[in-house]
């Protein structure tokens, strides 16, 4: 018997995986799709948030770059087209679509801007949805409109002591009749800047270990205290800030998924949001190769275009196969989480391999466009830049490689 | 204050597949027509006609009934459809003609339109039709002011500002001309061709693009309306402009002028 992977791509109900022989007749072809099958409605999404992101994000790119600071208009933009909850119900104020439009989403604004990309993915993939997965009915209703509306969240695992190792965090979170008193820092915190609500992973019992990690949800002004402001290497307009706790008080009915449920929130979390990751290195590389590609056809040296010598031809090709199986990886990894099938392996093949796909396709793309290229006026350098933080956050590359080292250890001994 | 005898307001907004305007254009290697297998969207000046029904909804409020977006064109015209959908109209209706069939001209199209206008009657009537003054793919400008003359409204077309009266009846345009600008007042039913100032169309924001799934596009064939669509003209060759050779550099204005004389363009 030979299994052959066929999936039906649609959000209607779904054959599961069928075993089959060679020579047995495939019976319900009507929904076996190629892998790059999407909804009317995700096709428009794409095309509406490319539109945006080149006529309203582009023009500013550079400026928020070397200012190293998100402009607060991109921010409402992205909250005015309704990108800031887009798995969220309508109920609660969201777009109530698919998790694949939020990675259409992700890897659109990264084409153009990786920064602002992250700040939406951070804010959809991994707030929106602690709140949707985990939260109470309570919950639910007083932050996720918010959440949608206006309010840019933020979330706050890593610590100075802490990041592949999440959860040696030392962030305390004390009892004090109906409130919690936090102290702690957070490091590396993306969105932190502009956030005002900010999800907080503190243990409330470190004699159970990783047990005792719980999530609170946090306001600003209940005095979380935002100290220094990394400069970085790549998506400098992403702002990456320390955060400090010093008796941060939060009421009891701020823990989300219950006391000590912290550590299974974050795993299952940051699973999903690797998918987030690889949309938006996916978006980078393309965008990379978009902007450099045409240049090398209009630029002629010894009297032809420069993309057309073999050796350049057979580089850009490389480069659009490694983009095209980057891009596979995402979206059926996306996919597969859509349709309730387990994802994690496919996660971290995708996230691993589109931040490898990123920096290579990145770096071409700067020597494709020689000097012009390694000037800052183009932005080609800028997406290789950027690229460099595809292997570290969100589950390094050797994180993602050990996950998936574990996957085929199970499978193959 | 909701207008008391005057009838709420239906505007049809006609809307085109054409060619996306980033584009490279081709011209085919038969020499008939462009390459068409390229990127379409919705024609920019009916993306402003599109913006400029939905303003006046929020502005006029209540006074506007329904905005209507309406295409003729091959099944992919609808997704045009569904992008106006998003932007804000209420329904749609969807004169599909075959993949095969030759685009519509003009004429067909004007009279497509006058055909479905003419259907409506009562409450369904149409009061204002907003649509771009050109396709950017064929650059006629002549389907406003033929439907105008089929249906016997008056026409305000290149519009840069549309203000309507719906207790009046009446709107004021500002057009755009050679000269400068020109404001007319126009008695309602109206049809109003939209020119660049007129408005910058939104973005189809992703909650809108859900809601557009909801709302109704009804189908309809030339034969369901009457009009053939038969082309009248024939394109007999379609050619790329003649490359630009180099100019030259002169040195004085005196020379300029000269050159400019000996070239036969000036008056004396």
């Amino acid at each position: 018997m030979l299994r052959t992977g066929l999936r039906s791509l649609r959000s209607r109900p779904v054959l599961p995986t069928r075993l089959f022989s060679t020579s047995r007749r495939i019976r319900s072809e009507a929904l076996v799709n190629s892998l790059d099958v999407y909804t009317e409605e995700e096709t428009m999404l794409r095309e509406a948030v490319q539109r945006f992101a080149t006529d309203v994000v582009g023009p500013k790119v550079r400026e928020m770059d070397e200012n190293e600071q998100m402009d607060p208009a991109i921010i409402k933009g992205l909250f005015e087209q309704g990108l800031m909850g887009v798995e969220t119900s309508a109920e609660h104020g969201g777009a109530e679509s698919s998790f694949t439009s939020a990675i259409i989403v992700i890897e659109e604004l990264a084409k153009v801007d990786p920064s602002v990309s992250v700040l939406c993915d951070v804010h959809n993939t991994l707030v929106n949805t602690i709140f949707r997965k985990y939260g109470s009915k309570e919950q639910q209703d007083k932050w996720l409109p918010q959440l949608a509306e206006s309010k840019l969240g933020s979330f706050c695992l890593s610590e100075p002591a802490s990041g592949s190792d999440a959860f040696a965090l030392q962030t305390r979170a004390k009892k004090d009749g109906d409130s919690w008193i936090i102290n702690g820092s957070k490091m590396w915190i993306t969105n932190s800047y502009e956030a005002e609500i900010f999800l907080i992973f503190a243990n409330i019992d470190p004699s159970k270990g990783y047990k005792g990690i719980t999530c609170f949800v946090a306001t600003k002004d209940m005095g979380i205290q935002i100290a220094k402001k990394e400069q970085k290497l790549g998506i400098r307009a992403s702002s990456t800030c320390t955060l400090n706790f010093d008796d941060l008080k939060i009421p009891a009915e701020n823990i989300i998924g219950g006391e000590g449920k912290g550590y299974k929130i974050a795993i299952e979390i940051l699973n999903e949001g690797r998918i987030g990751i690889a949309a938006q290195m996916l978006g980078l590389a393309q965008g990379a190769f978009d902007k450099a590609v045409p240049y090398t056809y209009s630029r002629s040296q010894f009297g032809q275009p420069v993309g057309t010598f073999q050796g350049m031809a057979f580089q850009i090709a490389q480069a659009a196969v490694e983009i095209e199986s980057a891009r596979l990886l995402t979206y059926n990894a996306a996919r597969r989480k859509e349709e309730g099938k387990s994802f994690t392996k496919e996660a971290a093949m995708a996230k691993y391999w589109s931040s490898v796909v990123a920096q290579k396709v990145a770096g071409s793309a700067i020597e494709w466009a020689g000097g012009v290229g390694f000037t800052r006026e183009t932005g080609i350098e800028k997406y290789w830049r950027d690229s460099k933080i595809g292997a570290i956050y969100e589950g390094t590359s050797n994180i993602q490689l050990q996950t998936i080292a574990k996957f085929i250890q199970k499978e193959y001994s | 204050m909701r207008p008391s005898a005057a009838r709420l307001l239906n505007i049809l907004v006609p809307v085109k597949r054409s060619v996306d305007y980033a584009v490279k254009i081709r011209v085919n290697p038969q020499q008939t027509g462009v390459d068409l297998n390229v990127k379409h969207s919705m024609n920019p000046f009916d993306e402003i006609a599109v913006e400029e029904a939905v303003r006046l909804r929020e502005r006029l409020k209540d006074g506007v009934k329904s905005i209507k977006a309406v295409t003729i064109g091959p099944p992919k015209a609808s997704e045009t459809l569904r992008t106006a959908l998003a932007m804000g109209a209420d329904s749609a209706i969807h004169v599909e003609i075959p993949e095969s069939a030759p685009a519509p001209e003009p004429l067909g199209v004007a009279k497509a339109l006058h055909a479905l206008i003419q259907r409506g009657d009562g409450e369904g009537k149409v009061d204002l039709v907003i649509m771009g003054k050109q396709a950017i793919d064929d650059d006629a400008g002549q389907t406003g002011q033929m439907l105008a003359g089929l249906l016997g409204w008056g026409q305000a077309t290149f519009a840069s500002k549309v203000q309507v009266d719906v207790e009046k009846r009446e709107a004021v345009v500002l057009r755009e001309i050679d000269g400068g600008s020109e404001e007319i007042r126009c008695r309602l039913p109206l049809v109003v061709t939209t020119d660049l100032r007129l408005n910058e169309p939104r973005y189809a924001s992703l909650p809108n693009i859900m809601k557009a799934k909801k709302k109704p596009i009804e189908k309809l064939t030339a034969a369901d309306l009457g009009v053939d669509f038969t082309p009248r003209l024939e394109t007999l060759k379609v050619t790329e402009p003649p490359v630009r050779v180099g100019g030259g550099k002169v040195e004085s204005v005196d020379e300029l002028v000269a050159k400019l004389k000996d070239a036969g363009f000036t008056a004396a």
